[in-house]
């Protein structure tokens, strides 16, 4: 069918990363926008811009009606939805299908059954991808839950089935603990929820986090090898690198095949993510979910693999084949992605939505800059505090870290605070360097470290 | 008797309540105390709470629930 004329439904460094890709393929752009975003660079970019609500997110980058008649009223054939907001929102893409335009991703019923955790997890087990090991469902028996957690081996998390962020979580380091704890989380979920059911999960102390990204087309299933996010805070990837320094090539083989093969159980169409927890110790991997949109960190795959993920996207939606076969992706060298947010890191990282001033860009060789700066841009309170993405590339990691030491010095917003101390710090460290880390590791080190992260340190 | 106002530290979405299914932290009429929360401004996914400085009664509130503020921009006003 091929698309003409594509609306980005969404904002900031992504949206820029989107028009670019579809200026590149000879597709129009419309680019909707909240009153808080009237001078964004993205609505300065595309061809068209419509404005569809006011700042709050909830009233106009998450209103479905608002893009939707955007769209129409542009005669937009395609809407990519970026990441967050409407992107993993299995209505919206019905919606945009049933108005007659293509969704850049794959269709609701797919968002709808990779969203929810007890059906992706049957998927991938029908994969033979590796689950973490837990139990099926809800155990209600507390003596068939003892078994159980000895089967899977200590330590076991206890979850309460209707619990959700964190609450009535518990974790078993043996079984005598459990014979203590199990009966304590059963009755707390029963009053907190009236349902005293329980689930079983082993517990990964030190786990790396590791994902696979796959394309599809529905027909034609292949992987571009995997990334490295296991530097994170409160659960936020803050530097993300691939290929990931743990992986032997063995490994990496399996780890790959198995997200292809999920991919193609399901005939996957689009650019998608599978996430596992990596165990050094033990060398296994598990399923932990699929992410069914591009990613913040699409672009270290895109500098390892020379694949425009973007472009390729938007081919697949427009009902293009894949433009790659398996065997022509090869792995070239070594790419690190940091985040730059508006986040003050010696203020415990308090947002600064403040103005950019003196704004210089980083550059030279293997360096690529995706943001939304410009001088004078004052930095909207409304939205995620990410305002522009380093991207290293070189021939090996340690190449790869140097570059991104030098580069990080070259980024320049004058008074806008942001996280590039952070990342000038973390590249000078022993254990980053070596790659000794895992997805608790960054948290402690700021407790000692978070204190020296002035401006001093890094964007200087 | 005076009026006092309340006054948001930071620019974001001004919340009335901790979360849509929770009422309100306070309602015109209400007395309050020095310390009191009266709402949340949400900065960049971040929550930061808006509090009463001095002890009295609501007589307004100048922004409506999910409203975009400024800093410095008045969201109620207590008589004292």
């Amino acid at each position: 069918m091929g698309i003409s004329k594509l609306l980005i439904a969404n904002r900031g460094e992504i949206a820029v990363r989107i028009i670019r890709a579809a200026r590149e393929m000879g597709i129009r752009t419309v680019q909707v926008y909240s009153a808080a975003d009237a001078n964004s660079l993205a609505v300065e970019m595309a061809d068209e811009a419509v404005e569809i609500g006011p700042p709050p997110a909830t009233k106009s980058y998450l209103n479905i009606d608002a893009v939707l008649n955007a769209a129409k009223q542009t005669g937009a054939d395609a809407v990519h939805p970026g990441y967050g907001f409407l992107a993993e929102n299995a209505d919206f893409a019905d919606a945009v299908e049933g108005a007659g335009m293509a969704f850049v991703g794959p269709s609701g019923d797919m968002i709808r059954s990779m969203g929810d955790k007890a059906s992706a997890r049957k998927a991938a087990q029908l994969a033979n991808v590796p689950t973490v090991p837990g139990s099926d469902g809800i155990i209600g028996d507390l003596d068939a839950a003892k078994v159980l957690a000895a089967e899977i081996g200590f330590p076991v998390m206890i979850k309460a089935t209707a619990g959700g962020g964190g609450r009535g979580i518990r974790v078993a380091e043996n079984a005598e603990e459990f014979a203590r704890l199990a009966p304590q989380a059963a009755a707390e979920a029963k009053s907190a929820f009236g349902d005293g059911g329980l689930y079983l999960e082993k517990l990964i102390a030190k786990a790396r986090h590791i994902e696979v990204q796959i394309l599809g087309d529905g027909t034609d299933f292949v992987h571009c090898f995997e990334r490295e996010c296991s530097l994170q805070r409160r659960r936020q990837k803050v530097w993300e690198e691939g290929p990931s320094i743990a992986l032997s090539e063995e490994v990496r083989e399996k780890l790959c095949s198995s997200a292809v093969a999920l991919a193609a159980s399901v005939k996957y169409r689009g650019a998608g993510t599978v996430e596992y927890l990596y165990d050094d110790e033990s060398g296994d991997f598990y399923f932990i979910e699929m992410n069914t949109r591009i990613q913040v960190e699409h672009p270290v795959t895109e500098a390892i693999t020379g694949i425009d993920l973007v472009t390729e996207m938007i081919a697949i939606a427009g009902g293009t084949p894949l433009s790659v076969a398996q065997s022509d992706i090869e792995l070239r060298g070594h790419a690190i992605e940091v985040r730059i947010n508006a986040e003050d890191p010696a203020n415990n990282f308090m947002p600064f939505p403040g103005v950019v001033s003196d704004f210089r860009a980083p550059g030279g060789p293997g360096v690529r800059f995706d943001h939304m700066l410009y001088d004078g841009y004052p930095i909207p309170p409304f939205y995620d505090s990410l305002v522009g993405k380093l991207i290293v590339h070189a021939h090996t990691r340690e190449a790869a870290i140097a570059r991104l030491a030098r580069a990080i010095t070259e980024v320049k917003t004058g008074s806008l605070k942001t996280t590039a101390p952070l990342f000038a710090a973390l590249a000078r460290d022993a254990d980053v360097q070596a790659g000794h880390f895992h997805t608790k590791w960054l948290e402690p080190w700021l407790e000692e470290n978070a204190h020296t992260l002035s401006d001093d340190e890094g964007a200087k | 008797m005076a009026t006092s106002e309340i006054r948001s530290p930071l620019p974001g979405v001004f919340y009335r309540s901790p979360s849509p299914e929770e009422p309100n932290y306070k309602e015109v009429g209400d007395a309050v105390k020095a310390g009191d929360v009266i709402g949340l401004v949400e900065v960049m996914k971040t929550y930061t709470e808006v509090k009463a400085e001095s002890d009295g009664t609501i007589t307004s509130f100048a922004v409506e629930n999910e409203d975009a503020i400024m800093p410095g921009q008045v969201v109620a006003e207590v008589e004292t």
